[in-house]
């Protein structure tokens, strides 16, 4: 059963309706016992994260989600956390990841925040069992993920290539929204259920 | 690379769609969460909801509305109409919906849209701006074109830029109803002095207005309502179409 990392950085009613229309159980974390209630965890998040890492310090989740050995998906800040400092805020992060997160350049010639459908590309990987390379996904973010040899495991473009997804074992974060992606990302959704 | 939105509009009152649909295999045309699925199949990428209820009783309708759909949609939708505090937004945003759209309690208080993106983020908030000629000025009107305000649209759009509005809905009142096609040159005016998406509304009456406004005006999305209501426009059609014309859509 998955867990919800509840640490209150944004709305979770579309995640937790699309598990729901994916029949894939799901319940909160509220508190670090919590945690082993589940096999799956979940961090989701939207808005600042700045803001968000500070709200999952006072969680007092933190260490346990650094040092867990089960399949943790970061959802959109969610992901951003995992990874080891942001512009936004000019915040040190969970460091789970030894990547940073950016803002995006407009001198790139390109509208921030970047909102909307847009292709990922990856190869072979079990969070992406039955979808397509080049498959859309919705986006909306406007800090980004630098690219990774070793860590992405799906890259998008955007006046440059950033990473859609990443992966260090157990850990997964995705930079678009499967809950709000149609089909593919409620397959996404599934397929993270069942690492 | 980033696909072109196209998103339809449809009207809400007291929780149930209003104005005509006519789609064959509809069972209740009222019914907004079998609406908003029907459109989200046939491949568009996002949907506004405008809550035209009178008084706010109603508009707690809409509420449970906006869960209803928010359990049942897989893609993203905009509710606008009514919304004029923080504890407005932050029940749509309870319960579900992804953007909220504002626009006359904007006028009246320009510093909503700060508190909104403050609160919630930008992404969360959409200004629309229903924009509409007088003496070769674009001039902001509010109730629904009826009444114009001293705001020319051009720096009213870039205030609010600046203020936080993450995205611009601009509607052409000029063109709004002819079907003739999009405000291309207004739209264009403004795409180019701002930095964050602009959706494009009023006008459209055929596929290649799509394309157009597409091609001349750059903008990021386009909305309409009655000619995909009553399927003079067919999403899957008019996609395939933007693709043709080597415009990035969502097939």
């Amino acid at each position: 059963m998955i867990g919800i990392i509840n640490y209150g950085a944004g709305n979770i009613f579309s995640l937790t309706a699309a598990l729901n229309r994916q029949n894939i159980a799901f319940g909160m974390i509220n508190k670090p016992e919590e945690i082993d209630l589940y096999s799956h965890l979940i961090i989701p998040g939207v808005g600042h994260a700045g803001l968000a890492m500070q709200k999952l310090q006072e969680s007092m989740l933190v260490e346990d989600i650094k040092k867990t050995t089960k399949p943790v998906l970061g959802i959109c800040v969610g992901m951003q956390l995992l990874t080891q400092s942001s512009e936004e805020g000019n915040c040190n992060l969970l460091n789970i990841f030894p990547l940073k997160t950016l803002l995006f350049d407009k001198k790139l010639g390109i509208k921030i925040p970047h909102m909307g459908w847009n292709e990922i590309y990856f190869n072979s990987n079990p969070l992406f069992e039955g979808i397509k390379t080049e498959t859309q996904f919705y986006f909306v973010h406007s800090y980004y993920i630098e690219q990774s040899e070793k860590y992405s495991i799906a890259k998008a473009n955007y006046g440059l290539s950033f990473s859609a997804a990443i992966q260090k074992d157990n850990f997964y974060g995705v930079q678009f929204h499967p809950e709000k992606s149609g089909i593919a990302g409620e397959q996404l959704l599934k397929n993270f259920s069942q690492i | 690379m980033l696909s072109k939105r196209i998103i339809p509009c449809l009207d809400v009152k007291d929780g149930r769609t209003v104005k005509g649909v006519n789609f064959v295999n509809l069972i209740d045309a009222g019914n907004p969460v079998e609406l908003a699925w029907q459109y989200a199949q046939q491949g568009a990428d996002e949907l506004v909801f405008l809550d035209i209820s009178a008084t706010n009783e109603k508009r707690k309708t809409t509420l449970e509305m906006v869960k209803a759909v928010a359990l049942q949609l897989n893609i993203p939708f905009t509710i606008g109409g009514g919304i004029s505090s923080i504890e407005d937004a932050d029940a749509l945003l309870n319960a579900g919906a992804d953007k909220i759209s504002i626009n006359s309690a904007a006028v009246k208080n320009p510093k909503l849209i700060e508190d909104l993106a403050n609160t919630f983020g930008k992404q969360f908030v959409v200004l629309a701006v229903d924009s509409k000629e007088i003496n070769n000025k674009n001039i902001v009107h509010l109730n629904g074109g009826r009444l114009a305000t001293d705001l020319e649209t051009e720096n009213w759009i870039k205030q609010a830029e600046e203020m936080g509005a993450g995205e611009i809905l601009l509607t052409s009142m000029d063109f709004d109803g002819t079907k003739k096609g999009f405000d291309c040159k207004l739209l264009a005016k403004i795409n180019a002095q701002i930095n964050i998406p602009i959706i494009a509304s009023g006008g459209a009456g055929n596929i290649q207005h799509f394309t157009e406004v597409f091609e001349t005006a750059k903008v990021d999305a386009a909305l309409a309502a009655s000619i995909f209501h009553f399927g003079e426009v067919k999403i899957p059609e008019l996609k395939l179409e933007l693709k043709n014309n080597n415009i990035a859509v969502r097939i």
